[in-house]
């Protein structure tokens, strides 16, 4: 029996007027890789920010219902311990230009101004470089700038980022959609890696990306919740027309 | 089109592929529990440093409302006082409880649009050579920066100067023509002010020329238009509103500019006769008198003066800025 | 038809020509003026010179060190109001761009830009000068503050809108609080224009004599007390350049250089900011 680490309760997203995210009620086991997918404009993207409420900093977005991470709503709590608990990773990799690559792992630490011993601060690095597959490509340039790496290595010097921090679950915005072919496929190895230790929910728009790395799949549509299940089972047998029409390719 | 996926295409990365380096231990959790203890002071810093920003966006506003309440509260006795031959009294007299602002009205109002004349065509030359003719190249660049930096000389810097050597100048230049050879005045000041206001204007004209979208200005080519007639047809018409913008923030300046003109107007509160006799700017006036303003009726008029002036220039400042604002959002 | 062509290329020509002879006949005198001061003050300046008291009417000689000085701490003194206030304000306008306080806010700093100096300087007087029953290098202080703000306000606000929010998303998603995110992420990054907005407004109050004239008023002898009137840099070339001296004209000359010479300097390095970090202001 898997026990469930987030689940959204008749969650609803706006910006102003604009209703985006309608209606969704989802359960997420933990230890699992989610993908999220759906045409674009399905709100698919909002949702995702809503569960770390990256949503609210957009000026006159709102949300309503409940997001529950064990048990706790997030949208009672403070932002801040939401995002500490859970990590997200971004459409284009975002390293902070003016850190090291070294500081960029430790960031979450550093720029929070927790003062940690030095032993310490190696350790978090070379343990979250080793997680992301990235510490023998740079372990000996870990004081050149982020922005020197490649744009998959930065991806993956980003996702360090997150998983420095020891979250429960990682969120990730198409994080391949900005890589070429090869870096996209040494971030999807990672996901097998990662979902050991955490829960991961990729939003994505390419299917086949869905098909490869999640257990399970839900497909957004107007932003409804039209159909969440077993990766196989939606690819092969969806149950609603809708999704059908997605994944033969009769929208877009 | 298929109805079933292709199932050859959903492909499962092998597990043991060994692009993946098996992750180690984790580290101790002691960082957790630090992090949380410490967020909570964050919280707390978060919501101070989002109310010290209200705070100081609150406290422009109280700025500027402050500077127009003191200005009009200390101007209240020379209204009550003069009332509104304030504005068109012809006699400044301070020893006999006088004041009329109407020789420095147009004192101002003559130097600053004799200075605006005599800049326009050379800004507007300098603004079309650098936006139209040679944007690119070193000579435009270095003619550029030279430009930026003399817009950056101090005002008393051109004052002395004038002083030192444009008031001789003019001086001989009035003998030859039998004006009284005084050399101080209205005309020099307005020269004085035309030299410092080129610059500005200049560069405000270069970079509204440079914002005629090329495809305006290759669509009159195309149709066999000379440069002049492109000049002429599509960059002036496209860009009247911003050059004029141009000219009504260089008219702002030339208004509120103190030292240069107080040191080569000759300062007097008489009605200037010509363009060569001295006189004396609002600005001037207030830089010559209000230290020696010895009773409060005297101190006050001169404060009305700087009203006037503070509600004429932001005036121009803001159609400028508003007018420039519709061009660049467009 | 040809005739006609050939008369328009000729029109077009004249035209280019004018432009060019124009530009020429007005940048080079503004040059001529650059070189004529550095030319009359350079010869007057030397270690005496910046290092002496000026003297009396009637003696040679002496020097401009109260002046000197008392530029530096009215600036210095200018630069702490004005600099911590500006960039608050700046963050605050980028931050909150559509609120209404923004807008009223953005409104302000676009009026204080254009409020003339010599106004800045009565209200100075009332606010300071009056209360207090002194001129006093404090009051030319915040004088001067009031005329550098807009300018570090626009500055930072400007730098701050071209940074990509992806900068911001990637901090706030490490669970950073607000103010972390500005301090320690938005700032760093955007600093080389805020830097030359800082040195831009620097550059432009070192130069301003009119709102020094009611406050910080001028100080003949050497004197560091804030509250106290002060010499500055432009007030002793007003003074002396209006006086009938020709030791004192030396004197400003000398002083103008110097003023002039740090002018430049802060709008090159500015200049070369800008380009090497391809800022735009």
């Amino acid at each position: 029996m898997e026990s469930t680490i987030v689940k959204a309760v008749d969650y609803n997203a706006y910006f102003g007027d604009n209703h985006v995210v309608k209606n969704v009620n989802i359960e997420i086991p933990r230890n699992n890789t989610i993908a999220v997918m759906g045409p674009s404009g399905c709100g698919k993207t909002t949702f995702l920010r809503g569960i770390n409420r990256m949503h609210e900093l957009i000026p006159g977005a709102t949300a309503k219902g409940k997001i529950l991470l064990n048990n706790e709503d997030v949208l009672e709590m403070h932002p801040i311990f939401v995002r500490l608990k859970i990590g997200m990773v971004f459409q284009r990799p975002n390293p902070f230009p003016n850190l090291s690559i070294y500081d960029n792992v430790i960031a979450g630490y550093k720029l929070n101004g927790i003062k940690l011993p030095k032993a310490e601060k190696d350790k978090i690095v070379e343990h979250s470089l080793t997680r992301v597959a990235l510490w023998n490509e740079v372990k000996d340039s870990l004081t050149k700038k982020g922005s020197f790496l490649s744009g998959g290595q930065q991806q993956r010097l980003c996702i360090a980022r997150a998983v420095a921090m020891e979250p429960e679950v990682l969120l990730f915005d198409e994080p391949t959609s900005a890589l070429d072919p090869i870096s996209t496929s040494t971030v999807e190895e990672l996901f097998h890696e990662l979902k050991k230790n955490y829960t991961l929910i990729i939003v994505t728009h390419n299917m086949q990306q869905a098909a490869r790395c999640s257990d399970k799949t839900a497909f957004f549509y107007m932003g409804e919740l039209v159909e969440y299940g077993e990766t196989k089972q939606m690819f092969t047998n969806p149950a609603d027309i809708r999704t059908q029409n997605y994944i033969t390719g009769r929208f877009s | 089109m298929k109805d079933t996926v292709d199932n050859d295409l959903i492909t499962r990365p092998d597990a043991n592929s060994g692009r993946v380096i098996k992750s180690k231990k984790d580290p101790e959790a002691v960082s957790t529990t630090k992090r949380l203890k410490r967020s909570h002071r964050q919280i707390k810093a978060e919501n101070i440093f989002r109310r010290t920003l209200t705070v100081v966006g609150w406290a422009t506003v109280v700025l500027v409302a402050g500077i127009f309440v003191t200005l009009v509260l200390q101007s209240i006795l020379s209204i009550k006082t003069s009332g509104f031959g304030y504005l068109w009294g012809k006699t400044w007299d301070p020893v006999r409880d006088i004041f009329g602002v109407y020789p420095f009205l147009l004192g101002t109002l003559l130097t600053s649009f004799l200075a605006l004349f005599i800049s326009i065509p050379f800004s507007f030359a300098v603004a079309i050579f650098l936006g139209e003719y040679f944007p690119k190249g070193w000579v435009p660049n270095l003619l550029k920066n030279t430009v930026e930096l003399i817009a950056a000389v101090p005002s008393v810097i051109y004052g002395f100067w004038g002083l030192a050597v444009l008031v001789p100048i003019v001086r001989s230049f009035e003998s030859k023509i039998g004006a009284e050879p005084i050399g101080l005045g209205i005309f020099t000041s307005s020269l004085i002010l035309a030299v410092m206001i080129i610059p500005y204007a200049a560069s405000l004209g270069r970079s509204m020329i440079q914002m005629v979208p090329s495809n305006l200005k290759e669509a009159a080519y195309s149709l066999g238009a000379t440069r002049w007639e492109v000049i002429r047809s599509v960059i002036l018409p496209y860009t009247r509103s911003g050059l004029f913008a141009g000219i009504m923030l260089s008219l702002g300046r030339a208004l509120g500019e103190t030292m240069a003109v107080t040191m080569v107007i000759g300062n007097t509160s008489l009605i200037p006769k010509s363009i060569f006799s001295p006189g004396n700017t609002m600005a001037s006036v207030i830089a010559n008198e209000f230290t020696e303003a010895d009773h409060p009726v005297y101190l006050s008029a001169l404060i009305e003066l700087g009203l006037v002036l503070f509600v004429v220039t932001v005036v121009i400042n803001m159609i400028g800025k508003q007018l420039i604002k519709g061009v660049t959002t467009n | 038809m040809s005739v006609h062509v050939k008369y328009r290329i000729g029109k077009s020509r004249v035209f280019q020509g004018l432009t060019i002879l124009l530009s020429v006949a007005c940048v080079v005198p503004l040059l001529f003026i650059l070189v004529y001061i550095i030319q009359a003050g350079i010869t007057k300046i030397n270690w005496h010179f910046l290092t002496n008291l000026p003297k009396p009417v009637g003696e040679s000689g002496g020097g401009i060190a109260n002046a000197l000085l008392g530029s530096i701490i009215i600036i210095a003194l200018a630069s702490v109001i004005a600099i911590p206030f500006g960039i608050l304000c700046g963050i605050y306008l980028s931050e909150n761009k559509k609120s209404k306080l923004a807008y009223w806010s953005r409104l302000c700093v676009d009026i204080l830009q254009g409020v003339p100096s010599i106004v800045i300087g009565i209200v100075a007087y009332f606010w300071l000068v009056k209360p207090t029953g002194s001129f006093s290098a404090l009051s030319g202080s915040v004088a001067l503050a009031i005329m550098m703000l807009p300018i570090v306000v626009r500055s930072t606000e400007e730098t701050l809108l071209l940074l990509p929010d992806s900068l911001k998303e990637a901090a706030y998603a490490l669970g950073m609080p607000f103010h972390r995110v500005i301090l320690k992420v938005i700032l760093p990054c955007g600093i080389s224009g805020i830097l030359s907005g800082v040195m831009l407004s620097i550059a432009r109050i070192t130069g301003e004599t009119a709102p020094l004239l009611f406050t910080a008023f001028g100080n003949p002898y050497l004197s560091t007390n804030i509250l106290k009137p002060m010499q500055s840099l432009p007030l002793l070339i007003f003074n002396y350049a209006t006086s009938p001296y020709n030791d004192w004209h030396d004197l400003a000359w000398g002083a103008s250089c110097i003023l002039l010479i740090w002018v430049l300097t802060l709008n090159i390095i500015t200049k070369l900011i800008t380009r090497k970090w391809k800022v735009q202001l």
